[in-house]
């Protein structure tokens, strides 16, 4: 599938936290249909505008009768600041969808954790509802440091919703890693910040446990061209965020 | 409507926009956006005969009006592209330019043989690139050096050879006649500033490589500035780029004699770059009655 440019008609850009913005499109009928995993190149400024580069962000939800897609991003520098002032009915433009995408089949019949970090927890709605109907379990994990939010999206596509909070504010006051028993799935999928993904998916790779990650990078293109986000594997291998992933299976970082 | 083709060392280009190496992949990764017509040919991914894994570190850091870019020559290599990107990239429609990066001279002379033998419409010798140790900038900022190189892969090709020249030549005209000497059927300038940036927190450099390429509209007055330089210079043709955005900004460098424009980090902006500049120098024809880009070509010089 090739990523697609469009504009698309903001429906809402509300606050989910206090630096976390829930931003809905209607994404118009020409566009290829986005999957759990993907993300967008947004821009709410001209090419002319700094910053320069557009952002990715990732899919939260994607509901294909309405057409209706949903970004979930933490307001961190100038980019995410332009988009956060994006207004109802002004349009967002889009490129994508970029990147391969959870993959969501191999959680068919088994028990499944899925594991957020922060933000990092945006991706993971739109898993869990592909996810949901055909795993025999689908259990959500998630750890912020303060602020706990958007869990009430995630309940009517789990089993069982455990949360963990660096202050102790909301859950278990610790580490997401601390409510994971990684003997007791089949398949986990991560996100969340490097040190988190690193330290769960070596948990899951100890026990045997399969498990994919989703990455972060900086890039300029989301397409595959400018080679700006690309990392090294656990063998030294040179792979594009973008394009090669986001997901990739643990083992190939953190092996 | 205006006619927009160009004829670029005896190659007819549809249109005279070029996606620039290094920030268009091999052509494909645009198709979905970019209605290819518009285009007049794509510089692959800069590549070196073996494949190269690139930099370590930070690779990008965005600036006022620019981004610095330090991927470091990331290919797959000569022989790889040719089995496996450049069937797909000749099937795009727009011109084939492979843009050939080395560390010594038999490597370019290798990589331009391999070349040579296939279907690519032109090699662009990239003897610019400031992000790889011996990445050909060694032969980009001394005109004697350049001059052996460019002579010695003359020989390996009858392919129209286009030379990229680095801004950061010691004397950019000095360097295109070097170059056109040595047997350069054309010209492309500029690639990137040598630049660097660094990081508060660390109290150290950004970039592993420490220096970095600057790219963007921040380079575009200065690009443009030694595009007329070396117009003035050469009889061969010159490909003109440097920050081009907008067909107002492609129109100045023809106006400065440039045969066609590349446009490079634009496309990240937006990914429509291509296309965009291309129908928007045709309006701009049609708006002042330019029949054909050689009406207009050099008018500035």
């Amino acid at each position: 599938m090739r990523a697609q440019s469009c504009d698309a008609p903001v429906l809402e850009n509300s606050v989910a936290a206090s630096d976390i913005r829930l931003m809905r499109v209607r994404l118009p009928e020409d566009q290829p249909l986005p999957k759990a995993g993907m993300f967008y190149m947004l821009r709410a400024w001209a090419a002319d505008e700094p910053p320069l580069l557009s952002r990715p962000i990732s899919v939260h939800r994607w509901d294909e009768a309405s057409r209706e897609l949903e970004f979930l991003y933490q307001v961190k520098g100038k980019g995410t600041e332009k988009l956060a002032a994006l207004a109802e009915g002004e349009t967002v433009s889009l490129t994508g969808p970029a990147g391969n995408g959870f993959p969501v089949e191999a959680a068919r019949g088994k028990k499944v954790a899925v594991v957020g970090g922060g933000i990092g927890t945006a991706p993971l709605l739109q898993l869990v509802r592909e996810v949901h109907p055909i795993a025999a379990q689908t259990d959500f994990l998630a750890g912020y440091r303060d602020e706990v939010y958007r869990i009430d999206a995630f309940e009517p596509f789990c089993s069982n919703i455990y949360v963990a909070t660096d202050t102790g504010s909301f859950g278990k006051k610790g580490f997401v890693t601390e409510l994971l028993g990684p003997e007791k799935y089949d398949v986990v999928f991560i996100c969340g910040p490097e040190i988190m993904m690193k330290n769960t998916a070596r948990m899951c790779l100890e026990a045997g446990v399969e498990c994919y990650v989703s990455k972060e990078g900086v890039m300029a293109c989301g397409l595959g061209a400018c080679l700006g986000c690309t990392c090294r594997t656990e063998k030294g291998e040179p792979v594009c965020v973008c394009k090669d992933g986001p997901v990739f299976e643990g083992s190939v970082f953190y092996g | 409507m205006a006619d927009l083709r160009v004829n670029l060392c005896g190659k007819e280009l549809r249109t005279p926009v070029i996606g620039a190496s290094g920030t268009y992949g091999f052509g494909g990764e645009f198709s979905g956006i970019v209605d290819m017509n518009w285009v007049g040919a794509v510089s692959g991914k800069g590549l070196t005969l073996e494949g190269k894994a690139g930099n370590t570190g930070v690779r990008l850091y965005e600036t006022p009006s620019g981004l610095i870019n330090s991927i470091g020559l990331q290919n797959p290599g000569v022989r790889h592209f040719i089995e496996h990107e450049l069937p797909a990239m000749r099937a795009l429609g727009p011109a084939v330019m492979a843009n050939l990066g080395g560390s010594t001279i038999e490597t370019y002379e290798e990589g331009a043989r391999l070349l040579d033998a296939t279907d690519v419409d032109f090699i662009e010798l990239n003897i610019s690139c400031p992000n790889v140790k011996a990445g050909g900038i060694a032969y980009g900022v001394k005109a004697d050096s350049a001059h052996e190189v460019v002579s010695r892969v003359r020989k390996c090709t009858t392919k129209p050879l286009i030379v990229k020249l680095s801004p950061n030549a010691e004397n950019i005209t000095e360097m295109a006649l070097a170059c056109e000497a040595a047997g350069a059927d054309g010209l492309s300038l500029v690639n990137t500033f040598q630049a660097m940036a660094i990081d508060l927190d660390k109290r150290r450099p950004v970039f592993d490589n420490v220096f970095a390429g600057l790219s963007g509209p921040a380079i575009r007055p200065i690009a443009l500035r030694m595009v007329y330089q070396v117009c003035k210079a050469v009889k061969v043709p010159v490909v003109g780029l440097g920050g081009i955005a907008t067909a107002h900004d492609a129109l100045e460098f023809i106006m400065a004699g440039a045969a066609a424009v590349q446009i490079g980090t634009a496309n990240f902006a937006n990914p429509r770059a291509c296309e965009d500049v291309a129908r928007g120098i045709a309006d701009w024809m049609d708006a002042h009655n330019v029949a054909t880009l050689d009406e207009i070509r050099g008018a500035a010089l």
